[in-house]
């Protein structure tokens, strides 16, 4: 028996990301420091190519391939599209940064692509070896990045917290893997979707290995009580890598519970609901409440990505279509949102300086008004202002949880919000109502600061196209429950 | 013939070892990075037994790609621990302290 | 509905109280008969003369992070091996690309001189 060919098209998008990597990485050894420059615009237009690629090689039904390994599908294209475009925007936030702190080299832009490899597999995998092999590939690359900086004690000791707890959050998902794959006798998520129709609902094994299956996804979410590595990581990391591990691997994050809790385990929802909403509570909780105390910008980002992702999990635990788009949605938003925020705080560094304290923002307003106005947009859309994506994201997914009738957690939510609105305006007040401590006009090259303000006005101006994007969403949702 | 359940009772004990020795070990990052590899390890004994008790063979490919990027993520780990140590001179866990809220 | 927890409940007890206990167990039984004599460094029949905990050169770790990486993932090269009449073309295609991309980190790490010892 010999294997047959199988359909290579749904993978081009990877197999080029892929091969444009190992090209940059040998292209990259043989250019002197002051060519660097050939290695950014190669990376830059990797990403554009993949993009074609994807939009190129997109059709209606799902496609599988690798024998049911690899699925090409609506969420899987919405997923890619969302992630080369934030990975776009954040390497060109992070050039100049990098440059200044003598970090411009290919590995930070190989290793970046290689992550975003794995994260296309995990938005791709149909499969629990190639969701493990996808998210593996992405941890190990941003694992390295964070160490980036290796003559900096800070970023070191992150970059070894991180792995740590990385690695056990890994070994968990997998022990939960293992239990779900002799219970169920398959690998292939379709199938173990099916045994598990055939199952008892609390058969103790499968809840057994569900339970490990969510701690590890929390871990990777960063999802309270799995959180202590997120403050540490964001802070401790160089912030054009911060940059990087705040966006993209958030959406790669919700292709792992997609295609997992949902795709696989939709069956044990009973079980999973519960212990969703105790992750959810807490993390808005202690999100929204310990981001207050931070006077580290990058701490407090931090926290407030923690907040948010319980907001998102909110969308996941009403269990219907509905709510899986709006999750969708509010995690694509949110990439934006962090995308802007940490644009901002590299564009406020300069050489031997990081603008990392809270008070490096003070009298924004009068260095810069037109980025103390585009912070603003984003302050206001993190903490859900209407007019803003960030308004819209929050009321789709309470209005999902109010759906699925659970109207006090609603509340709770809304609640959370509210105290969660505190921080950021704390930061437009520090931006306007107080005087600056450094006078210095804000540099930047033409490029950062026209992508910034695409960034930070796409959060507003697209808003009479929230129904167009909405429905971008739903249809995503759609096509995997056919699939 | 040596039942399934003692398979996985072996599985869960070096799993709940590694799980411990990753929480109660202060002393060394090494040892450290040792239980995250037994944790693997466990999980691995996991899928060899289920795989052959269930007669099929995806378990047992499963364990290849575990062994290999296991070898991959403890070269990174271990390759962090060296720049861990040329910043700090030490390999405590104690002194991993200096990032705190 | 809470009770489907309680065999995980027991698993992290257990889990935990065997963890302890080896440690515990270990102290408690172990004769402690401690000794000058026994503490001191030990070296076929004559005075230790250097510390045994002597420091390993930082190269070491270098060529065994190299080494670790390259050797396991031969553990795909014997099964391909055995298996290779089965597999057909296609097997050997996908094979060569894999050691491929291995050449290409190969050639980057010649490149980043992390062969040369001096």
């Amino acid at each position: 028996m010999t294997a047959a060919m199988p359909n290579f098209l749904p993978v081009a998008p990877e197999i080029f990301v892929f091969s444009m990597a190992c090209v940059i990485l040998l292209v990259d050894l043989f250019l002197s420091d002051a060519r660097r420059g050939v290695t950014y615009l190669l990376t830059q237009l990797t990403l554009i190519g993949a993009a074609v690629l994807t939009v190129k090689g997109m059709s209606a039904a799902a496609v599988m391939t690798f024998n049911g390994m690899f699925v090409g599908d609506a969420l899987a294209n919405v997923l890619k599209l969302a992630i080369y475009g934030v990975t776009f925007f954040g390497f060109a936030y992070s050039r100049d940064y990098l440059r200044e702190r003598g970090m411009y080299r290919g590995e930070y832009f190989v290793l970046g692509l290689f992550g975003v490899v794995g994260m296309m597999v995990m938005a791709s995998a149909s499969h629990f070896l190639t969701l493990y092999l996808g998210l593996e590939l992405l941890s190990l690359c941003v694992y390295a990045m964070v160490a980036l900086q290796r003559d900096s004690g800070q970023s070191t000791e992150a970059a070894m917290k991180y792995f740590v707890l990385g690695a056990m959050a890994s070994g968990l998902l997998l022990y939960g893997m293992s239990m779900l794959y002799g219970m169920t006798g398959s690998l292939e998520i379709s199938a173990v979707r099916k045994a598990i129709e055939g199952l008892s609902a609390d058969n103790v094994i499968l809840v057994f290995g569900l339970v490990f299956v969510v701690v590890g996804i929390a871990f990777k979410l960063g999802a309270v009580p799995f959180h202590m590595w997120v403050p540490d990581v964001y802070h401790g990391a160089p912030t054009a890598v911060t940059v990087y591990l705040g966006t993209a691997p958030k959406l790669a994050a919700f292709a792992l519970v997609m295609r997992l809790l949902v795709g696989g385990l939709e069956g044990l929802a009973v079980s999973w609901q519960s212990m969703l909403i105790i992750l959810a509570i807490l993390s808005m909780a202690a999100g929204n409440v310990i981001a207050i105390a931070q006077d580290n910008i990058k701490r407090m980002l931090a926290y407030s990505s923690i907040s948010h992702m319980g907001f998102f999990l909110l969308g996941i635990v009403s269990v219907s279509q509905n709510g899986y788009s709006s999750a969708l949605f509010y995690v694509v938003v949110y990439a934006v949102m962090s995308l802007g925020a940490f644009g901002m705080v590299i564009l406020l560094s300069r050489a031997g300086f990081e603008a990392e304290r809270l008070d490096d923002f003070k009298g924004l307003n009068q260095r810069s008004p037109w980025h103390a106005f585009l912070m603003l947009l984003v302050m206001i859309s993190m903490a859900g202002v209407p007019p803003t994506f960030g308004f819209y994201a929050k009321l789709l997914v309470i209005q999902s949880v109010i759906n699925a009738g659970m109207i006090w957690l609603a509340i709770v939510a809304v609640l959370l919000a509210v105290i969660g609105a505190f921080y950021y305006l704390r930061v437009i007040k520090l931006m306007y109502f107080d005087d600056a401590d450094d006078k210095a006009p804000l540099g930047g090259p033409a490029d950062v600061r026209v992508l910034m303000g695409i960034n930070a006005l796409a959060l507003v101006l697209l808003i009479p196209w929230v129904g167009v994007l909405m429905e971008v969403c739903r249809a995503a949702i759609r096509a995997l429950a056919v699939a | 013939m040596v039942p399934l359940s003692h398979y996985l009772i072996l599985g869960a004990i070096l799993f709940a070892l590694s799980v411990v020795g990753i929480f109660l070990n202060r002393k060394n990052l090494v040892v450290l990075l040792m239980a995250i590899e037994l944790m693997l390890l466990a999980v691995n004994m996991n899928f060899v037994a289920f795989a052959h008790f269930l007669g099929d063979l995806g378990g047992q490919v499963f364990v290849f790609f575990i062994l290999t990027v296991a070898a991959a993520e403890s070269a990174i780990g271990l390759a962090i621990l060296v720049v861990v140590f040329r910043n700090r001179r030490s390999i405590n866990v104690e002194d991993l302290d200096s990032l705190k809220g | 509905m809470l009770n489907n927890y309680v065999p995980i409940l027991i698993f992290m007890a257990v889990a935990l109280i065997m963890g302890v206990a080896m440690v515990v167990i270990g102290r408690v039984l172990g004769p402690h008969r401690p000794d000058t004599e026994k503490n001191s460094p030990y070296e076929c029949g004559f005075e230790a003369f250097e510390d045994s905990r002597m420091k390993f050169d930082v190269r070491y770790y270098l060529v065994a992070i190299l080494f670790i990486i390259f050797d396991l993932e031969i553990a795909f090269l014997f099964p391909w091996a055995v298996a290779l009449s089965e597999v057909g073309m296609l097997g050997f295609v996908a094979m060569m690309l894999f050691l491929g991309i291995l050449v290409v980190g190969f050639i980057y790490e010649w490149k980043k001189g992390a062969l040369e010892w001096e």
